[in-house]
């Protein structure tokens, strides 16, 4: 067998699948400053997504991934590992509770802002889109060499703003106005 | 990032448009814009690959989850997760779901009319071996009407998420059974465009795996996006 299987979509029937109340590891003292983020998942005629599932990979505080592939010293054995996995509730509302992410290694001899890659999966959707997450209050984003690469104009849909200490909202907009930037890595 | 070895693309016609008319669903959640190319960073690169005992324990067998063995038709579904050139991948998280033998699954928002089986939950997960074997017991599940078009039935199918080495490797996919009449008239089946990597989503029956007296076996592969050979030396 060669060549990869196709993308399917997660469907509208996913909950009981994958969504456990373990799969969250907790954040644990010394994994850095506890966040929230939240926000909705809208479609094109601003109706929220109540079916829709949010995954996210992040960096610990100090911007390591706990993966073989980050060669620098590997957060030892704090239980958080950096994914989470998110449903929308009836409203179109998620909510994630991590910590903020250090900046981590971009291309050659560049810093990339503190963010989360995320992916987005939903019945309708019959491919996961996939975007990133920054944070309003870092000065980082204005060197960050992902975020150079998107029209100036749509920046703002990939940041979260800051409602709060440690609180933060990310609308995701698939369609229409104000649609959220997806990446193609 | 020097060094990191960058993920090929997908070929075209492998994974399905958002952009597909004939699944209803799509028409208002697919983003109109095309997606910004940006090079594969260490956030890429990298993703979860350990911690997956946060999943709690490992499921297998779905027809012995409650008191009494679930009803319909016991199948045991076996293959590999595999890269995109054949290669194994070991200790990866393979979850599946799906609808009982009637067709119905156990979702709140399931209104099918079909009797839930109180003893089939429909969820399972298991870990690859260093082959990149899994292997599940399940029931085989009914088809079931929907209503994205007049007389609309989706074929009998399990679904499969999976995630490999990196953050690009995370696959969600459906497997489907050989010789569905149903699969022709399926658009979310047909999304893909090309017939080779449809293919590759509908098992094969395999008596190898078949159990006399016991279960029908079906034999179901699947491939993760594959890696280039030699590093990325400069900015994509």
């Amino acid at each position: 067998m060669s060549g990869a299987t196709p993308f399917q979509t997660v469907g509208p029937f996913f909950r009981f699948g994958l969504i456990f109340d373990g799969c969250n590891l907790p954040v644990g003292a010394g994994d850095g400053a506890r966040i929230a983020i939240e926000g909705t998942v809208r479609d094109g005629d601003g109706a929220p997504v109540p079916d829709a599932l949010l995954e996210t990979w992040q960096a610990d505080a100090a911007g390591r991934y706990r993966h073989p592939e980050d060669g620098r010293a590997a957060p030892s054995d704090r239980p958080f590992d950096g994914f989470r996995r998110a449903a929308t509730d009836p409203e179109g509302r998620f909510r994630l509770e991590t910590v903020k992410p250090g900046p981590v290694p971009g291309p050659p001899n560049r810093l990339q802002a503190p963010h989360l890659v995320v992916g987005v999966f939903a019945r309708g959707l019959l491919t996961r889109l996939v975007t990133r997450i920054y944070f309003e209050d870092e000065a980082a984003n204005d060197q960050d060499p992902v975020l150079e690469l998107v029209p100036t104009g749509r920046v703002p849909t990939l940041v979260a703003k800051r409602i709060a200490e440690g609180r933060y909202r990310f609308d995701i907009v698939l369609q229409g106005k104000d649609e959220t930037v997806f990446l193609a890595p | 990032m020097t060094g990191l070895r960058p993920y090929r693309p997908i070929p075209t016609g492998t994974h399905p448009p958002n952009d597909f008319a004939a699944y209803g669903s799509t028409r208002l959640r697919h983003p109109k814009e095309p997606p910004v190319a940006i090079p594969q960073t260490l956030s890429e690169i990298t993703g979860p690959v350990t911690g997956f005992e946060r999943f709690g324990p490992l499921e297998v067998d779905l027809t012995a989850q409650h008191a009494s063995p679930a009803q319909g038709e016991r199948i045991v579904v076996e293959g590999r997760v595999l890269d995109e050139d054949g290669r194994p991948i070991a200790g990866t998280l393979v979850e599946l779901w799906q609808a009982n033998a009637a067709g119905r699954y156990r979702h709140d928002a399931d209104q099918h009319d079909a009797p839930l089986d109180p003893n089939f939950s429909g969820a399972g997960r298991a870990v690859t071996d260093a082959e990149g074997r899994y292997r599940f017991v399940t029931i085989k599940p009914g088809a079931y009407p929907w209503r994205n078009h007049a007389n609309a039935w989706r074929p009998a199918h399990l679904h499969f998420s999976l995630f490999g080495p990196s953050f690009l490797t995370r696959l969600v996919t459906q497997m489907y059974f050989p010789g569905d009449p149903l699969l022709p008239h399926d658009p979310i089946f047909n999304s893909t465009a090309d017939p080779a990597a449809r293919a590759r989503m509908v098992s094969s029956f395999d008596f190898a795996l078949t159990k006399p007296e016991w279960a029908l076996g079906y034999r179901f592969d699947m491939a993760v996006r594959g890696r280039s050979a030699t590093p990325m030396d400069a900015e994509v």
